[in-house]
């Protein structure tokens, strides 16, 4: 039996993913990246070996992604996430054709084929609104665990207008609606519908095809759900293990690639694999 | 392959347009020094063959803006212009300029000659309000001449059409009016000759322009459009309508048929030929390019070649035998052409696909310019909804090194490619 890992650094946390042969996920981990980015790809990486029972040499292909996926510095080669959660959202959810994945510094649209081959993507540029670095700033700002934002954002009934697209103004903003006496839950509520609205217009930019899927951190943040799903009036599909799409992704690369080079081993003709 | 011709022929139009560059500025510098008037002009529509009559030396401020972002002193010129009073907004090529204007004409390539006169078209809307800085900062005669643009998409009036000859007949009226005022502000007659003389050259130009980019249907392309072909076009503005920039260009075409007869290519291995679209990143000029050519990628033609040479792509050439009627037609196809290039370009890129062997698009708005930038993503809608191409739409800047992010453009780069690997892979299944 052969395992493949895919590890994906991302600016906030680094994830890894280790499967078998049948794609099965039998290890994963999650951490946060902090300041060293190779020890934290490393680290992950260990921890997911550990989790699978697995050492290190059984892994026979590893596929580094995400924003440090050069610095994944034992693995093989490295795929952008924009690939890979469009391979592991499709490999999660086979009729999925849109994906928005919203990480800590960055939101993704992404179109992809049923194959999981990308058609088209759009990012936010060069400004962290909409991503989870914006929830962070009103965490921040409402002295709220971060976990708890979308479980209260829920119960908002008049949410506020957040109309400001700046995540370092975003926290006085919210503390304006503060002083004007607004509920917590409106606030945050519109906190929520504001990051769903820039993500929808990325995918709009993309094109909406259903099914559309939910992945990246944030997905699992109940609040941010809804606020999608009323945003786009249809239902992303959200798994448990969404937070882990793009590593998935990438070692669904990695099991590509030992897949391909038995196959280039009996025959001459270019490897049947993929990316990697 | 003679190896001695191949050295001598091969990479001649890189070292040529260099040094033929050099000695532009050179020759800038000097007249800056002596105190003689110079014709501020833009790449479309720069009126250069006229303007030799009157021995007038034409200052592409364009030029000059973009050559502080490739020496890596640009963020210096934006911050002077900025301290002055101007927006981060405003277009990056003009803050340039008003900061090479505020320090006397001290520029990195030397010292660039004041204005006697501005030529401006319409083709770029910010021309006419830049050209107003020069006519306050100097108070010098500022000349715009208005070229009737396509009134819809495909829809040009040609020779033959009334409307064509209504067009004409406008351009030219201001063509004698442009005439005029630059015998007013140099004292020097009108030489008809002169301006045939002129004109003989830029057609040569023209002639060659169009056959370099025809040739680039060559597999493995013959030079990349953005870095090579930048070189190029540097030459078709800065000596259209000379000698030597005739020369450049015949010699131009013998290279790259040379080249394409001995299957010598810019890439030793070329896997995806792409278009791009736009104006280039010049922050990170070399750096923007490899991110393509690492994955084996080269730019076979570019919109900017088509704009920015004020249409020279289309190869319009004068007749002599009726210079001023003709250089009134030419101007208006021309410069026609180069805003098209920048509005409609959809229609001529889907026509590149096939004869340019095109594997991808690569569509780059910049920030600081609204002009070219602002129709690219219509454009680009328009040309996937009209063929199965891979496309590809990165944002950035051609001055301003703070909206230039390198990290996030190579994660867009890298998807691309890997989306145009598997695209190739799944067809070839």
């Amino acid at each position: 039996m052969s395992y493949a890992a895919g590890v994906d650094v991302g600016s906030t946390q680094t994830k890894a993913v280790i499967i078998d042969e049948s794609q099965r996920i039998v290890g994963r981990a999650l951490i946060d990246t902090g300041a060293n980015v190779v020890a934290a790809a490393e680290r992950s990486f260990a921890e997911a070996l550990a989790s699978a029972e697995l050492q290190e040499p059984e892994v026979e292909y590893i596929v580094g992604t995400g924003y440090g996926r050069y610095r994944v510095t034992f693995g093989n080669t490295q795929v952008t996430e924009i690939s890979c959660h469009g391979r592991g959202a499709v490999h999660m959810f086979p009729g999925t054709r849109t994906v928005v994945d919203m990480g800590g510094q960055d939101t993704k649209a992404i179109r992809v084929r049923p194959t999981g081959e990308i058609v088209d993507f759009c990012m936010n540029d060069k400004c962290a609104a909409g991503t989870g670095r914006f929830l962070g700033a009103a965490s921040a700002a409402l002295d709220i665990p971060l976990s708890e934002l979308g479980g209260i954002a829920l119960k908002a009934e008049r949410p506020v207008r957040i109309s400001t697209t700046c995540t370092v103004f975003a926290e006085s903003e919210i503390l304006s609606w503060l002083g004007k006496g607004k509920k917590i839950e409106d606030i945050l509520g519109g906190v929520h519908h504001s990051i769903a609205g820039r993500s929808i217009g990325l995918l709009r930019r993309v094109g909406i095809e259903e099914e559309v899927t939910f992945t990246g951190g944030v997905a699992r943040n109940i609040g941010m759900i809804d606020a999608l799903n009323r945003g786009l009036g249809l239902k992303v599909n959200v798994s448990e293990d969404s937070h882990f799409m793009g590593a998935l992704g990438a070692a669904l690369f990695a099991l590509d690639h030992i897949f391909a080079s038995r196959e280039a081993s009996h025959a001459p003709a270019e490897a049947a694999g993929a990316l990697v | 392959m003679d190896e001695q011709q191949t050295a001598t022929i091969v990479g001649r139009g890189h070292d040529e347009g260099a040094r033929l560059f050099r000695e532009w500025f050179e020759g800038l510098n000097a007249s800056a020094e002596r105190g003689d008037p110079a014709a501020y002009v833009f790449v479309m529509g720069s009126m250069a063959e006229l303007l030799r009559v009157f021995d007038l030396p034409v200052v592409f401020p364009e030029i000059n803006s973009l050559q502080t972002a490739i020496r890596r002193v640009a963020h210096e010129y934006l911050n002077q212009a900025e301290d002055y009073g101007y927006s981060p907004d405003i277009c990056g090529y003009v803050k340039a300029d008003v900061a090479v204007q505020l320090r006397g004409g001290v520029h990195p390539m030397g010292l660039i000659p004041k204005p006697a006169i501005a030529v401006l078209t319409n083709a770029c809307n910010t021309y006419i309000k830049w050209a107003e800085i020069w006519e306050r900062m100097y108070g010098v005669p500022v000349f715009t001449l208005d070229i009737p643009g396509t009134r819809a998409a495909g829809t040009q009036t040609w020779p033959g059409d009334r409307d064509f000859k209504n067009d004409c007949d406008y351009v030219a009226a201001q063509i004698k009016e442009l005439i005029s005022l630059c015998e007013k502000v140099t004292g020097k007659k009108f030489d008809i000759d002169k301006l045939r003389e002129a004109m003989h050259h830029a057609n040569a130009m023209s002639r060659g322009w169009k056959r370099v980019l025809e040739l680039n249907t060559n597999r493995p392309s013959l030079f990349n459009a953005v870095t090579d072909g930048t070189i190029y076009l540097g030459v078709s503005n800065a000596f259209r309508g000379a000698e030597e920039g005739a020369k450049y260009f015949d010699d131009l075409v013998e290279e790259m048929e040379y080249k394409a007869a001995h299957g010598i290519g810019t890439l030793v291995d070329e896997k995806h030929r792409l278009i791009f679209v736009g104006v280039p990143c010049y922050p990170i000029f070399r750096r923007f390019n490899e991110l393509f050519s690492e994955w084996g990628g080269t730019f076979v033609n570019s919109t900017y070649l088509w704009f920015a040479a004020g249409g020279a792509n289309r190869g319009f050439e004068y007749d002599l035998a009726r210079p001023l009627e003709s250089l009134a037609e030419g101007t208006l196809i021309s410069v026609r052409d180069a805003m098209d290039s920048m509005f409609y370009q959809d229609q001529a890129l889907a026509e590149m696909i096939e004869p340019f062997h095109v594997d991808g698009v690569v569509y780059h708005p910049i920030k600081s310019c609204r002009t070219v930038s602002t129709g690219l993503a219509d454009n680009r809608r328009a040309l996937m909804a009209s063929r199965d191409i891979a496309s590809l739409f990165i944002e950035s800047d051609m001055m301003d090194r703070r909206v230039v992010s390198e990290a996030q453009l190579k994660n867009r780069v890298d998807a691309f490619f890997e989306g145009l690997e598997s695209r190739r892979l799944a067809a070839s299944r």
